[in-house]
């Protein structure tokens, strides 16, 4: 699972109001290579949470990315390749999510996440 | 300006939608509003719609060009130097287009060759060479070269013996003179094939299918696009051929996950052709899309073939509950949480085409496409199909694919018009709640299943004749290759 995915996902519990962002649990985690395509990573800049994003990577051993951002450092190619990194690249093959309200976790598998409810959870 | 396009003989009903969506990609409708997509498009003199020759009006040569070489079912498209019903015909058009437009290609230093092709009959070698030689009152002053030409310049002829492959037989022979501008890679078919995969599942989309969906969606580097039955990723592997950033979700996690081992899973079907893997696979119920609250517009396509209970069913959360009939408590023992594999309930298509509008309204940009398979059985078809609606999209092309006597699938091309409001939302979440509640009708109404493979009894043929007699003018099926 990507960061962008994780970046993406919430708990979906039933009832729950704040299951974003996700809490990373990690056994195992690995850099995969993903091409850099500048265009792409500009076009998700204004669709990711920030904040969820330096957090999961962080959680990852990734330090790199400034807590603040706007979109003048779209223009530096050193940011955009860091933004890339930490998006397509960083990637949890074993592990789980943890939703922040109720703890419940989603467990991930060979790299992905199960987000399937429990009959009890719908 | 009008270019003479040459398809395939196959899936009639995709080849015209086909070269539109290449032609929206490429840039041919520049400046002009997202629901103006369809070009011009003529007939040849007494040819039936459903014949491979059709002429189309395009920008510029630079689009044709991009088109063809993109497309699955377009053989070839031609810059027409003349048309005729006879050779001598032929002769007299092709002297009187314009010599300014045919000089270049006739130049001293450039080398040339002349391919015969002809539909509904093949010819000889020596047929062919006959043919050619009818062209030598052309001025070519460049050298043949068979191998590596410059320009390839093509003659196509129409066969007017009797049936037309399984076409209303055409009126009068018709014999066209053009040169290439460009072909589609057939190619990649062979390649992708399915009995090549390693990893197949039950409905593993066709390759020359997936292809055209990918084409539908526009798929390009740079864009995101996601499959939400991704199944065995067969047609994300499509999307990602053409560049794509991929990801997808599917209900059932032993297909995404385990897949047959270690190199016969979702991944290696991307690895075995060296395409990018997804950036994102997760179990994901498309009942209850587990997205964060306020995400919206994240996708530049959404493609899939929804499952429809034919060949296989779709599922969602909630079995037990939804089964009892009672939204009383369920619950899971908490020594019991772990590995627990919750139960699923049958999910009926009216709900899986509502959840997937839904989902298609959020979370695609403006402009961005949704593809989709749609079945209707054949006696709907007869009179107006309708296909779901929704008040954000606008249908773009629909294409019949006919699967049996019974039934049709149509491929749904759908774009983004509309933005997500709140009072969309808010029907959206009232239509939810209805299905919630009268879950066992919507599975009784939506049971196509039976209404596929219910035995064949006399009624049906009793019913089809007197359809047939009554309706001559009953949509023509010819042989679909």
């Amino acid at each position: 699972m990507r960061l962008l995915t994780h970046n993406m996902l919430s708990c979906n519990i039933k009832g729950v109001t704040n299951g974003f962002p996700l809490g990373l649990e990690i056994v195992k985690h690995e850099v995969k290579e993903v091409e850099f395509n500048s265009d792409f990573i500009r076009n998700m800049f204004v669709k990711i949470e920030w904040k969820a994003l330096v957090d999961a990577a962080k959680s990852m051993g990734y330090e790199e990315l400034p807590e603040e951002v706007d979109s003048s450092m779209l223009e530096s190619d050193e940011f955009l390749k860091r933004f890339h990194h930490a998006l397509l690249e960083l990637h949890l093959e074993e592990g789980a999510l943890v939703c922040p309200e109720t703890g419940r976790k989603f467990p991930v598998v060979k790299g992905i996440p199960n987000m399937l409810l429990n009959e009890d959870e719908v | 300006m009008w270019y003479l396009c040459v398809f395939f003989h196959r899936l009639l009903d995709y080849r015209k939608a086909e070269v539109e969506a290449l032609a929206k990609l490429f840039g041919a409708f520049h400046g002009e509003e997202e629901s103006f997509h369809s070009l011009e498009w003529k007939l040849p003199q007494h040819h039936h719609p459903d014949c491979p020759y059709h002429f189309v009006n395009l920008p510029s040569e630079q689009i044709a060009s991009n088109i063809a070489k993109r497309s699955i079912l377009v053989k070839g498209i031609y810059e027409l130097w003349g048309e005729g019903g006879s050779y001598e015909e032929l002769e007299e058009a092709i002297k009187s287009y314009p010599d300014d437009l045919k000089a270049p290609y006739m130049t001293s230093d450039s080398t040339f060759r002349i391919i015969v092709d002809s539909f509904g009959n093949s010819l000889t070698f020596q047929e062919q060479n006959e043919r050619i030689l009818k062209f030598a009152f052309i001025p070519f002053k460049g050298k043949v070269n068979l191998k590596k030409p410059d320009h390839k310049f093509w003659v196509m002829e129409t066969d007017n013996s009797g049936s037309n492959n399984g076409l209303p037989p055409v009126a009068q022979k018709r014999i066209f003179f053009g040169r290439e501008i460009g072909t589609a890679d057939r190619k990649l078919l062979p390649t992708y094939q399915l009995k090549s995969r390693n990893y197949l599942g039950p409905t593993a989309m066709d390759a020359e299918m997936a292809f055209l969906m990918a084409n539908q969606a526009l798929a390009a580097p740079g864009k995101l696009v996601y499959d939400p039955f991704v199944g065995t990723g067969s047609i994300l592997v499509a999307a990602a051929h053409f560049g794509a950033v991929t990801m997808g979700a599917d209900i059932d996690i032993r297909v995404v996950r385990d897949g047959r081992g270690p190199d016969c899973n979702v991944w290696s079907n991307f690895k075995q052709y060296g395409l990018p893997m997804p950036v994102g696979l997760l179990r994901a119920d498309n009942n209850l899309p587990p997205w964060r609250p306020g995400l919206k517009e994240m996708f530049d396509a959404i493609i899939c073939d929804p499952p429809y209970g034919v060949r296989a069913g779709g599922r969602k959360s909630g079995g037990r509950k939804l089964l009892k009939g009672v939204v009383a408590p369920y619950t899971v023992p908490d020594d019991k949480r772990i590995g627990h594999i919750p139960s699923t309930a049958p999910y009926s298509l009216a709900e899986c085409v509502h959840d997937l509008l839904d989902l298609a309204v959020q979370m695609l940009v403006m402009g961005g496409r949704l593809v989709f398979f749609y079945p209707v059985l054949s006696e709907d078809a007869s009179s107006e199909s309708s296909f779901p609606e929704h008040p954000c999209f606008s249908l773009l092309a629909v294409s019949e694919q006919i699967l049996s006597f019974r039934y049709s699938r149509f491929l749904l091309t759908m774009v983004k018009t509309g933005s997500y409001t709140e009072e969309v939302a808010e029907e959206a979440t009232k239509m939810h709640l209805d299905f919630k509640e009268n879950h066992l009708k919507w599975l009784e109404e939506g049971n196509l299943h039976s209404a596929v493979f219910c035995p064949n009894d006399l009624q049906t043929d009793v019913v089809k004749e007197s359809r047939s007699n009554s309706d001559p003018s009953r949509k023509y099926r010819g042989k679909y290759v």
